[in-house]
């Protein structure tokens, strides 16, 4: 098939550098990489980040999934997924069994990921401690530094003013005692999956243009207090398609007197788990 | 059940299929490349810079395809760009070897080769002309009364300044290794030549508002620039490749340039003088190189020493926010789901609220 287009959009230079930047990232797990960021012909915060550090891995043989929100279906996975089946002309998926590279928005999948899968997320904003220091000549101060006060004063306060921290999604995380790591608008349920990962993951920002990496079987801590370890969602109910009280659950509106109903984010799990369970 | 978000392969194509309605309606005539280049040119201008590509065709082709909305074209242009091979880097172009349309200097009333005024709005009267809503085929223009400058070179009008000191130097020494925003990543503090590419392809709307913050009174205290020279015309483009070791023509571009007067009190090592700012744009695009030649000057501030206070002058607020396409993609993802995070938060105030009321009762 003719595209009219370099294999995965990119030229190869591009994509060499960009590799080059994630070998680095690699080597220093959850520092910000700058790298030369181009342009995409996807908007800005939509995955440009993602999608270049896909483009600059993916190979013929690889078998692409891409989620958001934690469903294969959304309108900007599948976007996503189409952009890299016509540059690429490759296979995809919505198993994440069957998958070797993962493109993800804001979920890490349900199912545990395994050495042989990357997963690539879509980062809107690298910076964990951008919100409490807007200068970026700053912050890589104190990341130098590793001076992460800032930080943990935040968390206290937070645990001050209600009892605990607020943070639910893209809730901070330590990676190999190092850096302070922005993990991704995704739910801190999510957290403690990247711990100890056995699946490479990289991380693409392409507005802010940084890559961070956590390589496999790397230490990754949210950030808590002794006596007040982190902690994670949890649900009264369960998914009302599978059954399952172990996943991350989207709460549904269902008529317009507000009756609400629970389902599984993980599209893909729901309906692995239903066929278990037939 | 749920089918707002989910199902979106089907979604996406009758989107796509709606959007190509819209610009069929009626069946009205198909707007040609060439009648967009000439009829709205300003806007094909408009779409060349921030879509950093000199191209004229393409950027008609994009206004086109993007159905007017020329944030959406300039996205188009800039993602057709960054697919292009990096040939080689162009000599810097010398904006004194012009062939000149509009040139104008506020600050002097007479300048040698004379103030053109050339193409401009400015002393239009802005009524509608209703002629327009019906107008017979346009006739190749005549060239009526159209004294071309006989001049070939046009001075930089402000370096007569110069002789007396009363100007800041412009600086000489040439980068070989300019800074390149498409390909190296944003870094603080900046350099001019990174900020100077930033602005160029910076949004028209944002660097005017900011500029027009500072002379209204956000920027430093009690100055009004002054306009040392507007040029618009044509120039030559030169690269210089290492195995011919001398520089040929490439072709010809056309280019906005403003240079503004600013005023700076002076410290321990200057006495008092005048500043520069600059801008530098493609094709006809006046009022936006004002604005950056404003907005450069006000970057300057940290070099100079100066208090920095205002939106304006602080590096990292306007250059990382300038590029629309950035921005708009920013902005727009907000449209995209989250309702994973959402969910959190729903969670969250739920709690919050529980052991607030609970706590009452007791």
């Amino acid at each position: 098939m003719k595209t009219g287009f370099n294999f995965a959009y990119l030229d190869e230079a591009t994509k060499r550098m960009i590799r080059r930047k994630i070998l680095k990232a690699v080597c220093i797990p959850g520092y910000q990489c700058p790298f030369g960021g181009r342009e995409m012909p996807l908007a800005y915060g939509w995955g440009t980040g993602g999608m270049q550090v896909t483009a600059s891995i993916i190979g013929k043989q690889d078998i692409l999934k891409v989620i958001d929100q934690g469903a294969d279906d959304t309108t900007n996975a599948v976007s996503i997924k189409n952009f890299f089946k016509r540059v690429c002309n490759i296979m995809t998926t919505d198993r994440t069994t069957e998958a070797s590279l993962i493109q993800t928005r804001h979920r890490i999948p349900e199912t545990t990921l395994n050495k042989d899968q990357i997963i690539v997320y879509q980062v809107p904003q690298p910076e964990p401690l951008r919100k409490l220091e807007p200068k970026e000549k700053e912050t890589r101060k104190l990341h130098a530094y590793k001076e992460y006060a800032l930080m943990h004063v935040k968390l206290y306060e937070e645990i001050s003013q209600f009892g605990s921290v607020i943070k639910t999604w893209a809730y901070p995380v330590e990676t190999n005692n190092r850096y302070i790591t922005d993990p991704t608008p995704i739910p801190k349920f999510d957290n403690p999956k990247m711990n100890n990962m056995e699946a490479l993951q990289l991380f693409g920002a392409g507005r802010e243009k940084r890559i961070y990496a956590i390589p496999p079987y790397t230490k990754v801590k949210s950030l808590d207090f002794d006596d007040h370890p982190f902690e994670i969602q949890t649900w009264d109910e369960c998914c009302s398609i599978c059954g399952s009280t172990k996943s991350y659950l989207d709460e549904i509106i269902i008529n317009n007197e507000g009756k609400k109903n629970f389902i599984c984010s993980d599209t893909d799990f729901c309906k692995s788990n239903l066929e278990k369970n037939k | 059940m749920y089918v707002a978000v989910k199902g979106g392969e089907k979604a996406i194509k009758s989107s796509l299929k709606l959007l190509e309605k819209k610009r069929k309606e009626t069946g009205t005539k198909s707007i040609e490349i060439n009648q967009i280049k000439e009829q709205l040119s300003f806007a094909v201008d408009r779409v060349i810079n921030e879509g950093s590509l000199y191209d004229k065709d393409l950027s008609a082709l994009a206004i086109k395809q993007s159905q007017g909305d020329l944030v959406e074209a300039i996205f188009l242009l800039r993602a057709y760009r960054t697919t292009l091979e990096r040939y080689a880097y162009s000599t810097a172009i010398d904006t004194s070897k012009i062939i000149i349309k509009r040139r104008i200097s506020a600050s002097f009333k007479d300048i040698p080769g004379g103030q053109i005024l050339g193409p401009t709005f400015d002393y239009s009267h802005r009524l509608l002309d209703f002629s327009l809503m019906k107008e017979d085929e346009i006739n190749s223009y005549e060239n009526i009364n159209n004294q071309e400058p006989k001049n070939k070179e046009f001075p930089s009008v402000i370096d007569y300044l110069n002789n007396e000191n009363l100007l800041e130097q412009e600086i000489n020494n040439l980068n070989d290794n300019p800074f390149d925003v498409t390909r190296d990543p944003m870094k603080f503090p900046a350099s001019r030549d990174q900020w100077m590419q930033i602005l160029a392809r910076g949004d028209e709307g944002f660097l005017l508002g900011l500029s027009y913050s500072a002379i209204r009174g956000f920027g430093s205290k009690g100055t009004h620039p002054f306009v040392g020279e507007i040029k618009y015309g044509i120039v030559d483009i030169f690269i210089s490749p290492d195995e011919l070791g001398f520089e040929i023509c490439i072709g010809e571009i056309e280019i906005s340039e403003c240079q503004m007067i600013d005023q700076f009190a002076g410290n321990k090592n200057t006495p008092p003088q005048f500043t520069r700012g600059y801008g530098l744009t493609f094709g006809y695009n006046e009022r936006k190189s004002m604005a950056i030649s404003i907005v450069d000057r006000a970057l300057k501030s940290e070099g100079y020493g100066e208090e920095i206070k205002f939106p304006i002058q602080d590096q990292e607020f306007v250059l990382y926010h300038a590029d629309n396409v950035e921005a708009q993609g920013f902005v727009t993802h907000l449209k995209l789901p989250h309702y994973v995070d959402f969910q959190g938060e729903l969670n969250l105030i739920r709690k919050l609220r529980n052991e607030i009321l609970q706590g009452k009762k007791l």
